[in-house]
């Protein structure tokens, strides 16, 4: 292995890095965007706000990212239709049909990961809030999202991640984020080993970042805080519960 | 008992895959298979084109048997490298930057590129028929540059990724023009159909079949045929360093194949024209 070009790759490939974030985290806004209205429609007891849903992260959950993304990008482009209508604006550029895609993609995952939250609030809790007077719609703005949030967070961290490495599917789509400036490197040197390497450790690098954030955001948002700094509020809890 | 019969068998495989490297009787040969004519993959999913019978016939000449495998094109090279296969036939241009990973057998065939652009974009006439070799640029050939240069100011071109096309499009109209790199060529053709972009640079012969398409009509060729430069002095078959008795076999077999016409009946039957070398005075 030839440590020096490892060295100097992983600097060029660095270049991508600012939209591999871009793409992670504009498809994970518009993807959370998505998801929240979706998850309640899901677990709703009405068949009319549910099945669509269903259907939706059915089909999205069920073909693979890749596929969705050529269907967007090579697929809507045979259209005439969409090639003279003002979509085409957007989709013209394979930045947004990747957008696209990831974003929906992900709003998919993260509104089953929601809605398995928002059905794990207890009863209860949403029986006091209805005897205390709360509106529906307040019931579930600061009772029910708030703890369904804190209780799906490792799994949405999880999903956070995946969406990371999906990124790189953008590099078929001539984007040269971390993975298309790695495959163009390879291009120019013919040395693919020390260059995936070098793009392994980049997502690596990334995906610690981003766990050790979610990591923090669960000690911070950790319903039962530690006893000797809070007595007080622990003895709320223990009401709450009971 | 068990275990010395395991034993005696593995030293068997192994002595075999030996005795089997020595003799070599049969080779496997990469092509990309989404190149057409060249090679590509027809609907009973077969690998069929002119590198695939070019290469069936040196097989012949060369008393080998040949299996070939599709491999994408950016992998093409390395998967030499690491012996998945022995030998590369896919319109793969004699470069220097190739030469310094992989040896080359003498060319085998002889085929320009041109720029095609969208139809539409009201760029100025230009001689479609005109050549222009990019070995030893001088005044003349250096206005011609800059004539294409002032043409496609601002557009955005597609190219194969890794091949010489791209080198030439980046070092010519880079600065003046976006380039975007595709997996294959079908998806640059999609992409121009499309309007995703203006135009882009690849082999000629691959871009006429494409122009006598129905999708094909919205384009046309653009400026003169390229060839030379990065292109080096024409297709051949790539091959590993180390393998120089196979570079020998296949240089003897595209030799008598270029004298006894062969390769210029295969080149007949897929282009429509003899692209075949010259044979040597």
């Amino acid at each position: 292995m030839d440590i020096s070009l490892l060295l100097t790759s992983t600097l060029t490939l660095a270049g991508g890095i600012p939209l591999t974030l871009l793409l992670t985290f504009a498809s994970l806004l518009a993807g959370l965007v998505l998801a929240v209205p979706l998850a309640f429609m899901r677990a709703s007891s009405c068949k009319w706000l549910s099945l669509p849903v269903l259907a939706y992260t059915y089909v999205l959950r069920g073909t693979p990212l890749l596929v969705q993304l050529f269907i967007i990008y090579y697929g809507l482009g045979q259209i005439s239709a969409i090639r003279s209508s003002v979509l085409w604006v957007l989709l013209r550029d394979p930045f947004w049909c990747c957008l696209l895609a990831f974003s929906l993609n992900g709003a998919a995952y993260t509104t089953e990961i929601f809605r398995g939250g928002i059905q794990a609030v207890s009863n209860g809790m949403i029986e006091a809030a209805q005897a205390v007077g709360m509106s529906p719609l307040q019931i579930k703005r600061r009772i029910i999202f708030p703890i369904a949030f804190r209780s799906v967070l490792p799994s949405y961290a999880n999903e956070v991640i995946s969406l990371v490495k999906a990124t790189s599917l953008a590099s078929t789509v001539t984007l040269l984020e971390i993975t298309g400036l790695s495959r163009k490197l390879v291009s120019e040197t013919f040395a693919p080993y020390e260059i995936f390497i070098a793009a392994g450790v980049l997502y690596l690098g990334l995906t610690f970042l981003l766990t050790g954030f979610f990591h923090l955001l669960e000690t911070r948002l950790n319903g039962a805080p530690r006893a000797e700094a809070r007595p007080h509020r622990v003895d709320l809890q223990q009401v709450a519960h009971e | 008992m068990k275990r010395h019969l395991t034993c005696a068998l593995a030293a068997f495989l192994l002595a075999a895959g030996l005795a089997h490297a020595e003799e070599r009787t049969a080779i496997t040969i990469a092509s990309e298979g989404a190149s057409p004519p060249w090679d590509y993959i027809d609907t009973n999913g077969a690998l069929v084109g002119f590198d695939i019978d070019v290469g069936k016939e040196l097989c012949t000449r060369m008393k080998l048997q040949c299996t070939f495998v599709a491999q994408d094109w950016d992998g093409i090279i390395p998967g030499l490298l690491v012996k998945k296969y022995d030998a590369i036939m896919a319109g793969m241009s004699i470069t220097e930057k190739r030469k310094k990973s992989i040896a080359f057998s003498v060319p085998y065939a002889v085929a320009p590129n041109q720029i095609v652009m969208r139809r539409g974009l009201g760029l100025p006439a230009s001689d479609i028929d005109a050549k222009l070799n990019l070995t030893d640029i001088d005044a003349a050939k250096k206005e011609t540059i800059e004539k294409l240069r002032e043409s496609l100011k601002g557009k955005t071109l597609g190219v194969l990724r890794s091949s010489n096309s791209e080198a030439v499009v980046r070092e010519l109209f880079g600065d003046i023009a976006e380039v975007r790199s595709y997996d294959s060529q079908e998806n640059i053709k999609l992409d121009l159909t499309s309007e995703r972009i203006d135009g882009g640079l690849g082999d000629r012969l691959v871009w006429k079949q494409f122009l006598d398409t129905p999708e094909g009509k919205a384009a046309e060729f653009f400026g003169p045929q390229l060839s030379g430069g990065t292109w080096g002095p024409g297709v051949g078959v790539g091959l590993r360093k180390e393998d120089a008795d196979l570079a020998e076999a296949f240089d003897k077999a595209i030799e008598t194949s270029v004298k006894d016409g062969a390769l210029g009946r295969i080149s007949q039957k897929w282009f429509g024209v003899d692209i075949s070398p010259q044979p040597a005075k």
